[in-house]
Formats: C-alpha cells, structure tokens, sequence
C-alpha cells in the first residue's frame, strides 16, 4: 500500500507537524516527512476520526429514510469514522443475527466503521430482555445497548439490564423519557406550547428517569449511558451523580446545544424532535455542562425522515432531524467560538470519549505512531451555508439556509480518505 | 387578510372591521330572503376531519347566503380512511378551484400547516385545530358582548374596554378560549380565567388573571361568565376526581346563577351539559346568549368569508 503525509497539520493542542501514513497506520510524526504522496495541510485543524454514539441508519426496513451506505457517507462528510447504529429498526435489531447484518452492511459500505447497537428488550417493547449476551458474542460485539426512542421505563427490566450487562461490560445507554408524562406529547411543555396548543413534555419526564437510573447504576454498579440530555435540569441530576462517583455518562445532540422551542411556533414539522427542542436557559445549561465535563460527549441523534413524514400537520410528523454533517460545526460553535475550550476538549467529546464508551477499538485513539489512522482535517476558517439536500437520503436538516463555521476537508478512514477536499471519494471496502 | 387562523393574527382595526361587517350580515338574516348575490362564482370547500354539528352547518348556511357554491368534505367515509394524506386531500379539492378551505382538524397548527406548507394558494379559515384555536367563535362571542352591551344600533366602532370577563371550565383543552382570551384582550376587555389547576395550562404568554376559585372570582361581579364544555373523558384522566366535586368547585349552579348581578350575561359555546358545567336556570334564563351566539356565528362567518374571497366586490346589503 503506499503512503502519504499529511504537511503541515494543527494538532489539537495548536502543535505543527507532518504525519505519515502507510498501510492504514501512523507510522511517523515529525518534520520534513516524505512519502508517496504529500498533502498540503497548513492550516487544517488535524483531529481524531469523529466518532458517533447514537445514529440512525434505518436499514434495515427504513430505507426510504437512509441506508447504512448513505448514512456511512454522511457520515464520513462529517468528519466520522465510526458510528454507533441504533436498534430501532425493523426487524429490530434485538438478536445477533440483526446486530450481524448491520455490522456487515457497514463493512460493505466502506465509509465508517458501522458499531450496531443492541436493543434492551425484544421490539423495544420494554418488557423482555433482548438476548443481550448472545449480541455481545456474535461477531459484531455488540457493548453498547439501547431502546432509544423509547424509555426502558420499567424500573425491574433496567436494573436486570444493568445488571446483566455488567458482567461484560456493557453499557446501557437510557432514552430518559417516562411515558405516561409525554402521552401524546408533541413539543416542550411551556408558556409557548400553552399558546400553541400543543400538548407538552415536560422536563420532568427527563429528570425523573435519568435521577431514578442513576440510583440503579449506584445501586448495581453498572455502566450507565444517558442519551440526549435536553433540560438544564437533567445536566444538574447528572452532575451530582457524577459527584457521588456513580458510573454514568451523558450526551447531548448538536440541535439541542443550538436550538429551541421558538422555531415551532409556525409548527413546522421540521423541528419536531425528541426529546423536543427547549428554551435558551436549557440550551445554556448544556453548552455550560459540555464546556466543564458533565456532558461527556456530542452525539448526533441523526434521524432522518422520508419527506412525506415531515410536509404534514404538525401532530402527524415524525419526530428527529439529520446532524451527521453539521456536528463538528456546532461543536466548534460551543467549544471553541464560544472563547470557552479548546481543540483538546473538542476532540474528547467528538471521538476519545464517544470511542471509550463503546469500548470501540481504534476508535477515538490519541494521534500517535502506530494507531490506525482514522483521521479527520477541517478548516475552521471557512464558512459554509447550509444545503438541506447532503448525502444523506433524507433532507430534515434544521440547519438548511443558515451559515455555520467550520468545515470538513479530509477524513481518513483506516488510513483511506473517504473524503478528500470536502469530496466523497470511492472507497475499496472490506 | 389572507386567511383567518388565529385571533392573535388579528388587529385591532382587522377585529372592529369583521365586527362591524358581522353586524351588517346579521341584518341581512332577519330579511325575509337571507341572501346575497356577493359570492357567486366563488367555492368554498368545508374540510372536515373531526365530527362537528353547529360549526359545520354554521358555515354552510354563511356560504350559501352569500350565494358561493359549498363543497362538504368530512373526513369519514372519504380518502381519508383510506390513509391519504392532508397534503393530497387539500390538493384534490383545489384541483376543483376552491377559493376558500374551512378546515376543522384535530391536530393544533392543521390550518396553519394548509395555509403556509406552500401546498395550496386558497384562503383558509380555522374552523377549530386541536386544543389551538377557533377564531371564529372568539369572534362570535365578541360580537354577541357587544350587541348585548352597547345595544343594537350602537355597536359600530366599539370595542370591549371596562368588560369583565370570567371564563371558566376546561381551559388546557379548549380553543375556544385561546380564541377568546386573545381576541377579548385586544378589544380592551378584562379576561379572567377559572378552573381546577390540572385544567389550566401555562398562562405567562396570555397576559391574563387567574382564579382557581370560582366564587371568589364571581365575587368580582363580572360582566360576563363564559362557561366551557367539561368532556367527562376527562375524568378517566384524572384531571378532577367526579362530576360531583367539580359541580361543587366550578359548576355554574342556579345557587351561583342568583348571586350575579342581573345583567351578568352567561355564555357557552355549546354543545352544553345542563346540570355539570351548567344549571338549566342560568342556560334558559333571559341572560343566557346561547342561542344569539349560534345566530351570530352564521353573520360572523358570512363576514369571515366575504372578507377574505370577495376580492373587490362590493357588499351591497
């Protein structure tokens, strides 16, 4: 295989250097590197391949919305090299013979590292545990369980889980919604839903669950993950577990680090998301728990939609919006536009820490001789505007139209560019 | 005015003006032929996806008086319970050349999403979404305020300043009173709202008062008791424990009834439940407007629609 060295590349921590890659691995850091090829980087922010917790891939039986190829190319246009894909599809991915499939499909596609996440309970239903330890032998290595889209609400099925999982350290990652407060629940329950007249959602069907989950991990010693924070609320619950010690470990999407509950006052299904957009204060509390670490990581909730499921009336709408491709530019809108963190921490919560909660092998490594080279370059200077149409199959993009900081430029995928000047390239696949 | 969605879209002027209008129709329907030749040519089509009796005959007659040709579509028994979407029922029926959609929808935000999703080019009027709005009740109620209050012959130009309104019942659920509270407020009136606190939503954005006792808020003589429908469904939601409890607390009793003052008017948007939400004594009474608040929906819609599709046709009474 022939090498090549990346010229002249920002570190995280603002260090100037070459990288050589040959045969998918870092095999030189230094200066005046020379191989195959050489490309110019001067200038280009040099980071850790991004790594996502929490995607939707919705194939199978969902591929009107996106395929594990298309989200793969989405993401790699994002700056991922690996994913995490949820369970809800259909048949859901509740048995390794799902869980195997997906995990093949992504090999096929060759963009990113597909990592299928297990359901909790059989068809999400909340009630029968899933064959958690028979997904955890099969050769996708299932580590990361989730009903998400659905809360596991029964108190008695999380702490089995949690404590089933436990034993091969295996992490439960909770959709932190109690069912009976959001029946029915369209948008954030609020003086502006009151006008609207759309039934809310309180945050307190958030925070109930989340603090009564931690309790569980205390009580059980189990990994526990807390999808999409949303309310300044869940980010205070969250902060005293941690300082209790418990296991836990939080994430929160780019929309809700970005946007609120204003945008659905022309009820426009676009924005219609769960859990649902909330106000400034909630949106302030998070960027602040991402900046000081309660927040563990940027976790995209990518969902897209066919677009007959979002040109309706509002209650009819499916919930979620796409993130893959515009992640990286929230985060360095928080992170570093903010004048608040740095580099450092922005590749902590796009891929270290994303990679160390799913125990992801040659995901999330330090920049280093010898790791696989799954590498990301952007330019944070350049400003682009959005298109709602990207790779991705569906267009529920709450961004379209708005201009956002920060662009991919190269990702390299095991030492492959799936990505080259912000272009989707060919890939060999294995 | 393009369309009519929401009292809250409303100004002042838009408000006194389909006010005053409403006044010329209702003169218009005690001659002894009821109509107008204004509409002729124009279609309007009522789009009905929830079960509905007063509202729906309501714009029916308001349309046909005004001479426009009426298309009735309800949801049961059409494409709809075929799984069609709103999208390709709202396109099919424009396909005929609707001039006007009246659309009752259970989803909040329905009107909203037919008039501006860029599917259609056609006025709409908000005949109910959701727990959202019914404007054109508001303004009905409004209209029945001021004729009551200023008198026949002495409502033009006026609005509803000093009134003091009591709007009592179920008001998380009702659209009615989103409708009213908005438009109410802009009229210069004093809104009130009672009820039990688990039927009361968040009222910050309102502006208005809140009083979860009913007595204490009738003591306030008011000028106006609006009282508003109780869905005994609500029950099994646990929103108040029985019919019992919430006649006691909230029910507009012939006790309460004799202690307003006489000129109190007591209103309801129907359909009304005698002996919960209200006493038969107070619903027959000579305060009672129910039945003037029916008359005056078909001028308010009349004028609703003439206001919206009769382009530049004069209105010619």
């Amino acid at each position: 295989m022939s090498s090549f060295v990346l010229r002249g590349a920002v570190f995280a921590d603002d260090s100037v250097a070459d990288v050589l890659v040959a045969d998918g691995r870092i095999v030189e850091i230094g200066n005046n590197l020379q191989g195959d090829e050489v490309i110019d980087c001067t200038g280009l922010r040099l980071l850790p391949g991004f790594v996502d917790l929490h995607t939707h891939l919705r194939e199978p039986g969902f591929e009107a919305s996106e395929t594990v190829l298309t989200g793969s190319q989405s993401a790699a246009l994002g700056g991922y090299t690996a994913v995490h894909a949820m369970a809800n599809t259909n048949p859901v991915a509740d048995n390794a013979a799902v869980v195997e499939m997906v995990r093949n499909l992504g090999a096929r596609a060759g963009y990113v590292e597909v990592f299928p996440i297990g359901a909790v309970t059989k068809g999400l239903e909340g009630a029968q545990m899933a064959e958690l330890g028979l997904m955890n032998q099969s050769q996708a290595q299932v580590k990361v369980f989730s009903d998400d889209g659905k809360c596991v609400s029964d108190a008695l099925v999380m702490k089995r889980a949690l404590e089933y999982v436990k034993s091969f350290d295996g992490v439960i990652a909770q959709h932190a919604q109690e069912p009976k407060l959001t029946d029915g629940s369209q948008m954030n329950d609020s003086e502006l839903s009151a006008v609207l007249g759309l039934k809310g959602w309180p945050a307190v069907a958030e925070e109930s669950i989340i603090a009564r989950d931690v309790l569980l991990a205390e009580h059980t010693g189990a990994r526990l993950h807390i999808c999409h924070l949303s309310t300044a609320g869940s980010v205070e619950v969250i902060r005293w577990a941690k300082s209790r010690g418990i296991n836990v470990t939080a994430e929160v999407t780019p929309h809700h680090l970005m946007l609120t509950e204003q945008l659905v006052s022309e009820y426009n299904p676009l924005y219609k998301v769960n859990p649902p957009l909330r106000k400034q204060s909630d949106v302030l509390a998070l960027r602040e728990a991402l900046i000081d670490g309660t927040i563990d990581i940027i976790a995209t909730d990518h969902a897209p939609h066919a677009a007959e499921l979002k040109d309706c009336e509002f209650s009819a709408a499916a919930f979620g919006m796409v993130g893959l491709e515009t992640a990286a530019a929230v985060a360095q809108n928080v992170l570093i536009e903010s004048g608040r963190s740095n580099w450092q921490r922005f590749a902590e919560v796009m891929s270290h820490n994303p990679a160390r909660i799913g125990r992801d092998e040659n995901q999330g490594e330090a920049i280093a001789v010898g790791a696989v080279a799954n590498l990301t370059l952007i330019d944070a200077e350049a400003v682009r505007t959005i298109a709602a149409q990207t790779a991705s199959k569906s267009s529920n993009n709450p961004y379209q139209g708005l201009q956002l900081k920060g662009k991919v430029v190269h990702t390299i995928y095991r030492g492959q560019f799936t990505v080259r000047n912000s272009e989707l390239q060919k890939v060999v696949s294995a | 005015m393009k369309h009519l969605l929401s009292t809250s879209e409303l100004s002042r002027e838009d408000a006194i003006h389909l006010l005053d209008l409403s006044d010329q129709m209702a003169e218009v329907n005690t001659r002894e032929v009821k109509k107008l030749p204004t509409l002729r040519g124009k279609t309007v089509v009522n789009l009905f996806y929830e079960d509905s009796t007063r509202t729906k005959t309501s714009f029916e007659l308001a349309a046909k008086r005004l001479s426009a040709d009426l298309i009735n579509f309800s949801a049961k028994g059409s494409s709809v319970s075929k799984g069609e979407s709103l999208k390709d029922t709202a396109l099919t029926l424009a396909a005929g050349g609707a001039d006007a959609f009246v659309i009752r929808h259970s989803a909040s935000g329905a009107a909203h999403t037919l008039a501006n999703s860029g599917w259609i080019n056609v006025a709409v009027v908000n005949a109910g979404d959701g727990t959202h709005e019914h404007p054109t009740q508001g303004l009905l109620d409004a209209m029945t305020m001021r004729r009551r209050i200023h008198g026949l012959g002495a409502t033009a130009q006026r609005d509803l300043s000093g009134v003091s309104v009591l709007i009592v019942g179920d008001i998380l659920h009702s659209r009615v009173a989103r409708s009213n509270i908005h438009l109410l407020k802009l009229l210069g009136a004093k809104v009130t709202l009672v009820g039990p606190s688990t039927l009361m939503p968040h009222t910050e954005l309102f502006e208005v008062d809140v009083n979860l006792d009913f007595d204490d808020a009738l003591a306030a003589n008011p000028d106006v008791v609006m009282m508003l429908r109780i869905q005994t469904e609500r029950m099994s939601g646990n929103f108040f424990p029985s019919e019992r409890e919430y006649v006691r607390n909230w029910g507009l009793t012939a006790e309460r009834f004799a202690r307003l003052k006489p000129k109190t008017l007591i209103m309801h948007p129907g359909p009304m439940i005698r002996g919960l939400e209200i006493c038969s004594e107070a619903a027959d009474s000579p305060q009672s407007t129910i039945v003037e608040q029916v008359a005056n929906g078909i001028s308010v819609r009349m004028a609703v629609l003439y206001s919206l599709i009769s382009g530049e046709r004069s209105l010619d009474v």
